[in-house]
C-alpha cells in the first residue's frame, strides 16, 4: 500500500493532465459516421443494441461501485424500474415527448435507487452488497404481481413504443441504434465531467476513506445516495434502451439477477472506476457468447447445441472474472494502458 | 379475532421452523468458510448443486447409495482443495469484496460445469423417507421435515463436537480468531482452508440432497444460496449459532409472512420477505442478533 | 525550577487568559473502549497560535486523544469547547466546518486520487454548487473550482509538493504522503490544526523540512497546533507548551524547559522502559 515506487523514466501523467478528449471524440465520430458505412442490420441488432444498452448500465454501476465503493448486485432492477416507467409515462401521459418520459423514468430509477440505497448509510460490504439483492427481488416482484406496470397485458410482455423524438423517428436498426447511441453518448459525457469535479472526488474520497472524508468535509451520508441517485438514474435510463431500442418488447424476466451479475462483471473486466471500461467490459460480454458459438460449432458440430453453449459460456464467464481479478485486477481498461504505454515507448517518433 | 385458527397458525409456525433448518443448514457452509478466511463464499450453492448433481447422477447409474456417498464426498474435497489452490491463494490479502466476486465466478463456472458435465435435466431424488405426516394434538408435520431437521441437528452437533474436541478444530479457530497469530504459532494455513473447503463441501452434499428430495434435483437448487443470504445478514456471517437462530427467524416469519400477510400482497412475497425482514431488524440494531459483530466491518 | 503543577484549569487557563484567545478547551474527557480506559479525565487548553505538543509513551491516549477532538470517538464523559462551542461530543461531520483539520497516525489518504485532488477534497466543506452546476461548470460552481484549485495549488508549492502533483498518491514514498495529508488540512485553512505523528519513519532530513512546514502553518497559514510527535528533539524545539500523557492521564503540563525537567515525565519515559520513544533522542 505504501511501498514506495521507482519514479518513472517521464512523470507518470494522472488521467486528468494531459488532454484526453481527443480520442473519445473521435471513437464518437466513428460511432456515428463510421459505422454505419459497413455494419449489417445483425450487427445493428444483435450486437450493437445490446452492447449500448450494457454499456450504459455499467457506466451507471461503475459511479455507484467503482467510483463510490458501494457493491450493488441489484442494477437489473433499476434496469426494468427505468422500462416500465418510461412505457407507463410514455402509456399514461397524453402528449408527453418520448424524451421526457425517458427522462422521467430516469428519475423514478433514481428515486428507488435512494430507497434502496438509505442501507448504504449504515452498513457496509458484504451486508450492503446482499442488501442490494432486497431491491432486486422486491422490484421484480411488483412488476411481476401488479399487472397495471404492464397495463393488464395477460402474457406481462408489452411492446415498445415508437422512438419518435419530436416529430421524427428513429426506424429501423439503424436509426434503433442512432436513438440508443445519441443517448448513451449524452450520458457518457456527463458521467465522464461529473466524476472530474468536487462531487467525483468526495465519491472516490468515500470510497478510499470514509472517516478521512468526513472528517476533510466530505458530507458522506449525501455523497452515498447522490451515489446511488445518479447511478441508479443512468441505470434505468439503459434498461429503457434495452426495452425500447433492443429488445422492443418490455418485459420482466430479462431484468433478473443474472442481468445484475453481468453488469457487475462488465466493470470487473473493464475496469473499476474507468468510464471507457464499462464500453470494453460490454464489448466483451456481448461478443463472447457469439464467438463461443461459432468456435463450438466450428470444433464440435451439432454436438454443441445450445444447452451445453449456454453452459460453456457460463464456465467462460466466470472464468474470466477469476482470471481477471487475480492478473489483472484493474481490468480491460488497465491492460489497454499498458499496451499504449509499450507502443508508444517502442515507436521512436515520441 | 375469534376465527383465528390456533392449531393451524401452530402448524405454519412449525413448517417454517423447520424450512428455516434447511436455510441453516446452507448458511453453515458460508459460515465455515467466512470463519477461516473471511470470504463471503457466494459459490455455496453451486457447490451445492454440483454436490446433488454428482450424487444423482451416480444413484442413478446403479451405484449403490453409501458408495455414491463416499465418491461425492470425495470428488468435493478434491474441488475445496482446487478452490484453496487457484483460486483463494492467489487473491490472499485483497479486498473481501474482490474475493467475494471471486466466488461469484466460481459459482458460475461450477454451475456451468456441473450442467455440463451431468445434463441439465430435472433429477427426482429418492432419500427412503416416507412423507406421511405426523399428528401431534391435531397439527399435521411432515416426516420429511422432521428428518432433515435431524440431519441438520447432527451436522451441527459433529461440527461443533470436531472444532471443540480436535487438534485441526482448535487450529481452525485459532485461525478465526487470528490469522497473523496463528501463522506465527506455525499453523499452515493452507492444510486448515483445505480442511474447511472440505467440510464446506461435506455441509453443501448434505444440503443438497435434503433440498434434493423436496425440490428435485437441477439447476434452480444453486438459488437456495439467495435464501440463505438474509439468514447470514442477520445472524452474523461468522456465527454458527447465528445461522441457526437465523435460519429459524427467517423460515417462521416467512412462512407466516407468507400465509397471515400474502393474501393482502397477492401472495409470492417469499421471494423478497427475509431480505426486507433482515434488513429491517438490521436498520433497528445496526450489530445484528448477536451483539459484538461491527456491521461497519467489511 | 521542579515539579509543574498538574492542576492545568488553574495553570492553563491564567496564563492563556493573559496571553490569548482559547481555542480549545477539554474539560474531564474520558474514554474507554469495553471496559479497557484509553484515556482518563483530560484537561486541556490550546491558545490561538499556540503549538501544543502532546506527548507520551505508547499506548498513552495521544491517538485517542485527537481522535475525540475531531469527532472520530465519542467519549464517554467530559467536555470539548471548540472557540467558545462546547461540545460532549464532536460531531465528526461539522469538524471542518468548525476550523479543525487534522492528519493521521497511519496515513489516511484518498489513494485513487491525485496529490491535487487529494489536497483539493480538504475543500469539500467549502462546496455549495450542487452536482448538476459542476458538470455543466457554471456560476458558482467554476468560481468554486477555480478557487478551490488556485488555493489547493498554492498549499501543494507552499509544501514543496508541485513535481509529484498529479501523482497517484499510492505510489509516493511514505515521508511526501505525509507531507500530501498535512497539504489536505492545510488547505481548509483551519483554525486547529491536529498533527498525528507528522514525522513518523522520516528522516532526519525530511523531519527537519516538516518541522519548518508546521511551523509555516502557524506562522503563514495561523492555525493554531496540536501535535503529537515521538522525537522529543523536535518537540522541545517546536513546541509553546507540552503535555505529557502516561497510561491516559495528564502527568504533566508546561513549557519544554519545565517538562524537561519534571520528575514524573522523567520516570514515565525512563523508569517503565518504553524502548521506542527514549528520551535521550532529545539531545539528538
Amino acid at each position: 500500500m505504501t511501498t514506495a515506487s521507482i519514479p518513472l523514466p517521464r512523470p507518470a501523467s494522472a488521467i486528468g493532465r494531459v488532454p484526453t478528449w481527443p480520442l473519445p471524440l473521435a471513437v464518437i465520430v466513428f460511432a456515428y459516421a463510421g459505422i454505419p458505412l459497413f455494419a449489417s442490420d445483425y450487427l445493428y441488432d444483435a450486437i450493437l443494441a445490446p452492447f449500448l444498452a450494457l454499456s450504459l448500465a455499467a457506466v451507471g454501476l461503475n459511479i455507484l461501485t467503482g467510483y463510490a465503493g458501494q457493491v450493488s448486485l441489484g442494477s437489473a432492477a433499476f434496469m426494468a424500474v427505468g422500462a416500465y416507467a418510461a412505457y407507463n409515462f410514455n402509456l399514461r401521459v397524453e402528449g408527453l415527448p418520448l424524451l421526457a418520459s425517458i427522462v422521467f423514468a430516469g428519475l423514478i430509477a433514481s428515486a428507488v435507487g435512494v430507497v434502496f440505497g438509505l442501507p448504504s448509510l449504515r452498513l457496509k460490504g458484504f451486508y450492503l452488497a446482499v442488501s442490494t439483492l432486497a431491491a432486486q427481488f422486491f422490484v421484480q416482484w411488483t412488476l411481476t404481481k401488479f399487472s397495471w406496470f404492464s397495463n393488464y397485458n395477460p402474457s406481462g410482455v408489452i411492446d415498445a413504443p415508437a422512438l419518435n423524438v419530436f416529430g421524427y423517428v428513429f426506424e429501423g436498426p439503424h436509426g434503433r441504434y442512432l436513438f440508443s447511441l445519441s443517448v448513451v453518448v449524452a450520458l457518457t459525457v456527463f458521467a465522464a465531467r461529473l466524476v472530474k469535479t468536487q462531487t467525483g472526488r468526495n465519491f472516490i474520497a468515500v470510497r478510499d476513506n470514509e472517516t478521512a472524508a468526513r472528517i476533510s468535509g466530505v458530507p458522506v451520508l449525501h455523497t452515498k445516495l447522490l451515489a446511488f441517485a445518479i447511478s441508479s438514474f443512468i441505470i434505468g435510463v439503459a434498461g429503457v434502451l434495452w426495452a425500447f431500442a433492443y429488445l422492443r418488447t418490455v418485459e420482466p424476466h430479462g431484468f433478473n439477477l443474472d442481468r445484475s451479475f453481468q453488469i457487475l462483471f462488465i466493470i470487473i473486466i473493464g475496469g473499476l472506476a474507468t468510464i471507457r471500461g464499462a464500453f470494453f467490459g460490454a464489448a466483451l460480454i456481448v461478443v463472447l457468447p457469439l464467438v463461443l458459438s461459432r468456435a463450438g460449432t466450428f470444433l464440435f458440430g451439432s454436438y454443441f447445441d445450445s444447452g451445453v453453449l449456454d453452459m460453456s459460456q457460463r464456465i467462460l464467464v466466470g472464468a474470466l472474472i477469476i482470471v481477471f481479478l487475480i492478473a489483472e485486477p484493474d481490468g480491460l481498461a488497465a491492460l489497454g494502458n499498458r499496451i499504449a504505454r509499450r507502443l508508444r515507448l517502442k515507436s521512436p517518433t515520441n | 379475532m375469534e376465527s383465528f385458527d390456533f392449531p393451524f397458525f401452530i402448524e405454519v409456525l412449525v413448517g417454517g421452523l423447520l424450512s428455516g433448518i434447511m436455510y441453516s443448514l446452507v448458511a453453515i457452509g458460508f459460515v465455515l468458510i467466512y470463519k477461516t478466511s473471511g470470504v463471503l463464499n457466494f459459490a455455496q450453492g453451486a457447490l451445492l448443486l454440483f454436490a446433488a448433481l454428482t450424487f444423482v447422477s451416480l444413484l442413478e447409474r446403479g451405484v449403490p447409495f453409501w458408495i455414491t456417498f463416499a465418491v461425492t464426498l470425495a470428488i468435493m474435497a478434491v474441488i475445496g482443495i482446487l478452490i484453496e489452490r487457484t483460486v483463494l491463494r492467489p487473491l490472499v490479502n485483497k479486498p473481501p469484496i474482490t474475493l467475494f466476486v471471486a466466488t461469484l465466478g466460481l459459482a458460475y463456472v461450477l454451475e456451468g460445469g456441473a450442467q455440463l458435465l451431468w445434463g441439465t435435466q430435472v433429477h427426482g431424488l429418492d432419500l427412503g423417507i416416507d412423507d406421511v405426516p405426523y399428528v401431534v394434538g391435531g397439527v399435521f408435520i411432515s416426516t420429511f421435515d422432521l428428518f432433515a431437521a435431524a440431519v441438520a441437528a447432527s451436522i451441527v452437533l459433529l461440527l461443533t463436537i470436531v472444532f471443540r474436541y480436535t487438534r485441526i478444530g482448535l487450529a481452525f479457530r485459532a485461525v478465526a480468531d487470528d490469522q497473523f497469530a496463528a501463522l506465527a504459532i506455525g499453523l499452515k494455513l493452507p492444510v486448515i482452508w483445505a480442511a474447511v473447503w472440505i467440510a464446506a463441501g461435506f455441509v453443501a452434499l448434505v444440503a443438497g440432497l435434503l433440498w434434493g428430495a423436496r425440490l428435485g434435483v437441477q439447476f434452480s437448487l444453486s438459488l437456495v444460496v439467495l435464501k440463505a443470504l438474509p439468514v447470514l445478514v442477520l445472524g452474523g456471517f461468522d456465527s454458527i449459532l447465528g445461522a441457526i437462530v437465523g435460519g429459524l427467524l427467517i423460515g417462521a416469519s416467512e412462512k407466516l409472512a407468507e400465509v397471515y400477510l400474502g393474501p393482502f400482497f397477492g401472495g409470492g412475497i417469499e421471494s423478497w420477505f427475509a431480505y426486507v425482514f433482515a434488513l429491517a431488524i438490521l436498520l433497528i440494531r445496526p450489530s445484528g442478533l448477536f451483539g459484538q459483530r461491527l456491521v461497519e466491518r467489511t | 525550577m521542579g515539579l509543574v503543577s498538574t492542576n492545568v484549569a488553574e495553570w492553563g487557563g491564567a496564563k492563556s487568559a493573559a496571553r490569548a484567545r482559547q481555542i480549545l478547551t477539554l474539560r474531564g474527557v474520558t474514554l474507554s473502549f469495553g471496559g479497557v480506559t484509553a484515556i482518563s479525565d483530560i484537561d486541556l487548553d490550546v491558545a490561538e497560535g499556540e503549538i501544543r505538543a502532546i506527548i507520551g509513551p505508547n499506548g498513552a491516549g495521544k491517538s485517542s486523544l485527537i481522535n475525540v477532538i475531531s469527532g472520530v470517538y465519542r467519549p464517554d464523559r467530559g467536555t470539548i469547547a471548540i472557540g467558545d462551542t462546547v461540545f460532549a461530543d464532536v460531531p465528526g461531520s461539522r469538524v471542518a466546518r468548525l476550523g479543525i483539520a487534522r492528519t493521521y497516525q497511519n496515513l489516511a489518504l484518498f489513494k485513487g486520487l491525485t496529490v491535487l485532488e487529494n489536497v483539493e477534497t480538504g475543500r469539500a466543506a467549502t462546496v455549495s454548487s450542487t452536482f448538476i452546476e459542476q458538470v455543466i461548470g457554471i456560476g458558482r460552481a467554476r468560481r468554486e473550482e477555480a478557487d478551490t484549485r488556485a488555493r489547493s495549488e498554492a498549499v501543494i508549492d507552499a509544501l514543496h509538493l508541485t513535481s509529484v502533483r498529479d501523482r497517484l498518491v499510492g505510489t509516493l514514498p511514505y515521508g511526501v504522503q505525509k507531507r500530501v495529508e498535512l497539504a489536505r488540512a492545510l488547505v481548509s485553512e483551519p483554525r486547529l490544526l491536529l498533527l498525528d505523528e507528522p514525522m513518523a519513519g522520516m528522516t532526519a532530513g525530511e523531519k527537519q523540512e516538516m518541522a519548518g512546514f508546521v511551523l509555516a502553518a502557524r506562522d503563514r497559514f495561523n492555525a493554531s497546533i496540536v501535535l503529537i510527535e515521538h522525537d522529543i528533539g523536535v518537540v522541545m524545539g517546536l513546541s509553546d507548551r507540552i503535555a505529557v500523557l502516561d497510561y491516559g492521564r495528564k502527568i504533566a503540563d508546561g513549557t519544554p524547559d519545565a517538562v524537561r525537567a519534571d520528575q514524573r515525565v522523567i520516570d514515565a519515559y525512563l523508569g517503565v522502559a518504553h524502548d521506542d520513544d527514549i528520551i535521550e533522542e532529545s539531545n539528538a
